[in-house]
């Protein structure tokens, strides 16, 4: 093997025969083919083996509901099914007991960033704005940033900030939840619940599907 | 006309220097990898943008496609204790190699009652083990109390790792001690069930729970 290499450079000769010198070295090819084998083997593997987690805070759970849910203002629900997402804003009224607007209508919307992320943004602008406020103060270094994630929290907590419930149905897929959990972290959304389905909000749901 | 002089040249390179940090990187990826132990189901966990890294001392439970139900608890010493209340709750009885053997094992989905046939099975044969998963429904509610077990157990040797820590001279942290709940449900795995999961941890009063995911563009800080 090592001699190719020698002989590739050896169209001067003019057919001399010379006899054969016994090169020291070695060909590496095979070895460094292995080697870079193993090397990309290992990058690989080694980066996407790394899992994160996304943490959700649940409501401590109480045994007896004491009266009536209480009142929701400034709050967005969602109702989710198998790939399928609709939401209203407010208060739920039924068919029978409708509000001042008459009973809640659904509204369909998608996962994608120019569907969901532009309602939550939307909605939850207050909060936004203040937010881009901060990271303007932070960047010309007049806030700390121990600073900022403090206010950060404490605008999330406000009364004006958006409130999210989330309901799913018996087909929703995990990856429904966590898809919609995940756009309510990206727009800085502190209050998220998800809550068992009213009968009443299902067959609004069911009926919606049929479409 | 003057001869121009081609230089000879041999074209066989001196390939050491590559050679020599192909190695080194190779020894640093294998040395840096961490391998995970075989685990009895595959599951793949949607995205999210969190960059949380998952936590050292946990108790992990795995919801599969079909909705199966799989315990994990990475503490070896918390494994034994928890698996020893638990033997002696439901009456199994599992000799001493038993024990060590499962405070080796990664996932397990199976009942108090498979489980000494699950732990003497060969470790590539557990993922051809024909089960239900762990039981969590009212009548038998096998998650709950492992979990139940399994978080004092955890608790103490985290304990244990915080007091080695602090004698140690390092001042560490109680909260990267406690144990963490985390809950990988596949993406196709339907929500009732994971909302079944998720109640059987709020039935014992753990409300902070943590989802698995793969990471993914954060549109809010981009870097």
């Amino acid at each position: 093997m090592a001699e190719i290499a020698e002989s590739g450079g050896g169209g001067h000769d003019k057919g001399k025969k010379r006899a054969k010198k016994s090169s020291t070295r070695v060909d590496m090819t095979p070895m460094v083919d292995l080697a870079f084998l193993l090397l990309t083997f290992f990058v690989l593997t080694s980066t996407f083996s790394k899992p994160k987690v996304m943490s959700l805070a649940y409501p401590a759970k109480i045994d007896k509901p004491t009266g009536d849910a209480p009142k929701l203002n400034n709050g967005i629900t969602f109702l989710l099914s198998k790939d399928k997402i609709f939401y209203y804003t407010g208060e739920f009224y039924p068919a029978d007991r409708p509000g001042k607007d008459g009973p809640t209508k659904l509204t369909e919307t998608n996962f994608s960033a120019s569907g969901l992320r532009k309602v939550l943004a939307d909605l939850n602008s207050y909060v936004l704005l203040r937010k881009e406020g901060l990271v303007k103060k932070v960047k010309a270094k007049q806030m700390a940033d121990t600073t900022y994630t403090r206010e950060l929290e404490q605008l999330k907590g406000k009364p004006e900030a958006l409130k999210v419930l989330v309901k799913t149905d018996d087909k929703a897929l995990c990856k429904n939840f966590i898809d919609l959990i995940d756009e309510v972290k990206i727009a800085e959304i502190g209050v998220i619940a998800p809550v068992p389905m009213l009968p009443a909000e299902l067959k609004l749901l069911e009926t919606e599907l049929k479409k | 006309m003057p001869k121009i002089k081609i230089p000879k040249s041999s074209p066989s390179i001196d390939m050491t220097p590559m050679v020599d940090l192909a190695f080194l990187l190779v020894t640093f990826f294998m040395l840096a990898a961490s391998f995970r132990p075989s685990e009895p189901v595959t599951v793949e966990t949607p995205s999210s943008i969190s960059d949380k890294v998952i936590p050292e001392n946990m108790i992990m439970v795995t919801i599969d496609p079909d909705g199966k139900v799989y315990f994990n608890l990475t503490d070896p010493e918390a494994r034994k204790e928890t698996l020893k209340n638990m033997a002696s709750l439901y009456k199994v009885s599992l000799n001493d190699e038993q024990m060590e053997k499962f405070s080796l094992m990664s996932t397990f989905g199976c009942s108090m009652k498979e489980l000494p046939a699950y732990i003497d099975l060969p470790g590539d044969s557990r993922k051809e083990f024909k089960t239900d998963g762990i039981p969590l429904d009212s009548l038998d509610n096998q998650l709950k109390n492992w979990i139940s077990y399994g978080q004092l157990a955890a608790l103490n040797t985290g304990k244990t790792a915080y007091e080695e820590a602090k004698q140690k001279g390092l001042s560490p942290d109680a909260a990267d001690f406690k144990p963490k709940f985390i809950i990988r449900a596949d993406g196709k795995a339907v929500y009732k069930k994971a909302e079944k999961v998720i109640d059987v941890f709020r039935e014992l009063n753990l409300n902070n729970l943590n989802f698995v995911t793969s990471s993914e563009y954060n549109p809010n800080n981009p870097n």
